[in-house]
């Protein structure tokens, strides 16, 4: 196994940002660049903040279930550290390139097929250290399962796009690898496909060991996760025929590089109840057995207008959606009260607003 | 940023003023206010810290929930939500400069959505009122904290509530979806969502463990899970603490995630018997409750490598629940614990520390040597598998020095808890009860910080003040505390 390399630049980074603060210079936070398509594009005149150099693991214990790594540390490197003591990040994230690291994996907030039926990643981050807007190194949570002490910072680090503080290093609980994993095809017309699918892991008596579900050109793809006995007899139920290469299949899902995702239109994530009737037409993939369903269509169109429940992310814009950009938000526009609070925990942690400045949303 | 608290002291006209202007929004009934039947909200469960509260108020809307919040801003009149009292640390001990917001008349569950699997339930219904409710559904809420018959959501929410169940299923943070909040301001605001994520800051996870400090949760919508097909109990009685200790770790790392992994020591198990007698092995050091749920086929392989493996980790005895009723009985024996211990002795603390769980067998040790001490006993009841400790520190409260010792020992024990890695409270919550320890926990920075994230919500400071999180102030002086000695001074 390659050594992952131990650097701690912690104190360099507190420094950078004392003095971005000293020089009223916005920082953009990066590391491996893998997400930078993610979210409004920064300030021209803004410094990048590069993390990728603080690396390293903490901590890690497999009989604790508990990994702590630096924020730089690359995503690849930990999976294969888990995957070599037999387990794993349960929320299956996205890299989307292979400089991915820990820090960005968090601040995104981007979790992946398993999410549905594991968790998110908000529901393994146990503990955080980050560097504050007044260049302040502060630690929250920490290494072990439960812990109510103080309010939950580091879930609140999760998905913030690093407009609240620099992530340095993160706590997660991890999960063993099930024994065994099989993938199942299933042929389903559209009218059926978000019935079948909630049915699979709710209203069936037993449920399945279902932990992956994805819905593409009338084909249900279910993957069963559990012991060698529960799966084959999961198997047996639902029917369906088997899948070869099924890892790649839903890493192909997972890292948006599955056929559907060729195009150079604009992609939409929807996030909803999962049981909310279908009826995007084509053009649609749709996973986490009905709760994330990715939209392909022109940039004029907005999709907020056509959902009434749950929320919409232009994920992935066109090349001529930029000209539109200035008219579309990324992501879903809040409330004015929810706003406000937005506005004042960034002003909290960051006051002097240095941080990723507009990057989730344009006055914050 | 001045952390200091606000000054909340009332003129006597502005009080008088507060007080007609409250029987306008309320009727008569649901304002109390006279001495008699303010004592009955005087603490929570922890009725070592009391305080009698100036008024109380039981509202039976959301809309009366937001006038109420909007006259405590104008008059910057301290509030103190509470459901049904049963916390632990004091978090809804009343200010006696406040009013106590009691929400018991929002007991209703307004609706089950069998489709996404969601019940969206009023904040004073009971834990096990909502499994109850969809258990002929075949479905079941999660979280299951020992008071579950009487604690309600919405007190879950205020400590991230856990129980039994939480090493497989989670805490409340993990099993809760959406929020209704009432701000400090009185304006309505919807928190999370009843999809699985939501658009900007994962404020849900800031709400859920808040203690009451941001806000007013006025409606709860709650993941439902269906009940496994299965479960079955493998009891283990171990000759040592830490014998039992490595047994949890061994466990874990043979990849079984079992759905609860129970400890009770020696003294705890003896009052059980006492009490119930379900037959737990009486010359035990140590008993595991060990649970495993799902398919049967995955239940059947997981209890045989868990019986091998617990044989092997030293355990002199080991019995798998033979049916459901044994299998109940054996967790109705763990379920009253804290009953049973309170048999055999007038009062007690329930300390809350969590620790990284290969260090159970020495805390347990070092503990014990720390009672000793105090000259105090404490029996040891709790959830292994999160390193979740609950240290029972018996003491009665009509000798004279018992309860200061009893006190001074649960802090020592907190304090232990973050030398050896973890928390002062793992589902508990600070309240007031662990406030000094936070200054341990955490540097003065980071309680600055939790203070401006307070203000974020709550800028006037009026909900539950003086809770959570101490007062940089308070913390100077706790660093400045005399050398404690609890064994040498008494």
């Amino acid at each position: 196994m390659k050594q992952i390399p131990d650097r701690d630049a912690s104190h360099d980074l507190a420094g950078a940002v004392e003095q971005a603060c000293r020089a009223e210079r916005a920082l953009n936070i990066a590391a491996g660049r893998t997400k930078d398509f993610l979210g409004n594009r920064p300030d021209v005149d803004c410094q990048l903040l590069d993390i990728s150099g603080h690396t390293g693991i903490l901590q890690y214990d497999p009989s604790e279930l508990i990994l702590r790594a630096r924020a730089g540390t690359r995503l690849a490197e930990i999976e294969e550290l888990l995957a070599d003591h037999g387990q794993m990040l349960p929320f299956e994230p996205p890299h989307f390139g292979p400089a991915a690291t820990l820090g960005g994996c968090v601040a995104a907030g981007l979790s992946g097929p398993r999410r549905a039926y594991t968790g998110a990643v908000r529901d393994f981050v146990l503990g955080v250290t980050i560097i504050n807007g007044n260049g302040e190194i502060l630690s929250f949570g920490g290494q072990v399962m439960k812990n109510v002490a103080g309010y939950d910072v580091s879930r609140l680090m999760v998905g913030s796009m690093g407009t609240l503080a620099v992530i340095l290093d993160v706590s997660l609980k991890v999960l063993p690898l099930p024994q065994l994993e099989k993938t199942r095809v299933l042929e389903c017309g559209s009218e059926n496909a978000i019935e079948t699918m909630c049915a699979l892991c709710g209203s069936c008596r037993p449920p399945y060991p279902v932990s992956a579900t994805c819905y593409y050109g009338e084909q249900l793809y279910v993957r069963l996760s559990s012991t060698e006995n529960a799966v084959q007899t999961a198997i047996e139920k639902i029917g369906g025929e088997g899948l070869e290469h099924d890892q790649r299949f839903w890493q192909e899902v997972r890292e948006q590089r599955h056929a559907f995702f060729e195009s150079s239109m604009n992609f939409w994530r929807l996030s909803m109840p999962p049981a909310t009737p279908y009826r995007l037409s084509a053009g649609s993939l749709i996973e986490w057995g009905g709760a994330q369903r990715w939209l392909k269509s022109d940039a004029a169109v907005d999709v907020r207008t056509q959902i009434e429940v749950g929320h919409a992310t232009l994920f992935r814009r066109s090349s001529d959606a930029q000209d539109h950009a200035s008219s579309q938000q990324i992501f879903h526009p809040l409330s004015a009260e929810l706003m406000q609070i937005h506005r004042r925990l960034k002003q909290s942690f960051d006051p002097h607003g240095l941080f990723n400045k507009g990057r989730m949303f344009r006055d914050l | 940023m001045n952390s200091d608290q606000p000054d909340f002291h009332l003129s006597t006209a502005d009080r008088r003023r507060f007080s007609v202007a409250l029987k306008k929004l309320l009727p008569i009934d649901s304002i109390i206010d006279d001495a008699d039947r303010l004592v009955v909200y005087e603490s929570d469960a922890l009725n070592a810290h009391r305080e009698i509260p100036w008024i109380v108020v039981l509202p039976d809307s959301i809309s009366q929930v937001q006038e109420i919040m909007k006259l405590c801003s104008e008059y910057q009149v301290p509030v103190v939500a509470r459901g049904a009292g049963t916390g632990l640390s004091g978090g809804a001990m009343p200010s006696s400069d406040g009013i106590v917001l009691g929400l018991a008349k929002f007991n209703s569950i307004l609706a089950i959505d069998r489709d996404n699997l969601t019940a969206r339930v009023e904040p004073g219904v009971t834990n096990l009122a909502v499994s109850d409710h969809v258990r002929p559904l075949g479905l079941y809420y999660a979280p299951d904290p020992s008071s579950q018959i009487a604690c309600t959501i919405g007190g879950n929410i205020a400590e991230n509530a856990g129980g039994v169940h939480c090493l497989k299923y989670g805490l409340t943070v993990h099993n809760v979806l959406q929020l209704k909040v009432v701000t400090p301001s009185g304006e309505l605001i919807t928190i999370g969502s009843t999809a699985l994520d939501s658009s900007g800051y994962d404020l849900l996870a800031t709400m859920i463990g808040s203690e009451g400090m941001l806000g007013v949760v006025v409606e709860v919508t709650v993941k439902l899970l269906p009940i496994p097909q299965t479960a079955k109990l493998v009891m283990a009685a171990f000759k040592s603490v830490v014998e039992a200790g490595d047994a949890v770790s061994a466990i874990i790392s043979r990849g079984i995630i079992p759905a609860g992994l129970e400890m009770m020591d020696r003294m705890a198990t003896k009052a059980v018997e006492e009490f119930v007698q379900v037959g737990y092995p009486l010359d035990a050091a140590a008993v595991l409750l060990c649970e495993v749920d799902g398919g049967v086929d995955e239940v059947d392989g997981h209890t045989e490598i868990l019986t091998e493996l617990l044989q092997k980790q030293g355990a002199y005895r080991v019995r798998v629940a033979q049916d459901e009723q044994e299998r109940q009985e054996l967790w109705r024996g763990r379920k009253s614990a804290f009953s049973a211990v309170g048999r055999i002795s007038p009062d007690y603390l329930c300390m809350d520390g969590t620790i990284p769980r290969h260090r159970l067998g020495q805390v347990l040790e070092e503990i014990s040597d720390l009672a000793e001490s105090y000259r105090l006993q404490v029996a040891n009841v709790f959830h292994a598998g999160d390193g979740n400790l609950h240290p029972l520190i018996l003491y009665d409260a009509n000798k004279a020095d018992e309860l200061r010792r009893a006190m001074q020992l649960g802090a020592e024990i907190l304090e232990l808890c973050v030398a050896r890695g973890g928390t002062i409270t793992g589902e508990h919550g600070v309240g007031i009860e662990k406030i000094d320890q936070m200054c341990v926990q955490f540097t003065d920075a980071e309680i600055a910080q939790f203070h401006q994230l307070k203000a974020s919500f709550d800028p006037q400071g009026i909900l539950n003040p003086g809770k959570a999180v101490p007062t940089l102030s308070r913390c100077r002086e706790f660093s400045h505390r005399p050398v404690r000695n609890g064994a040498a001074t008494s």
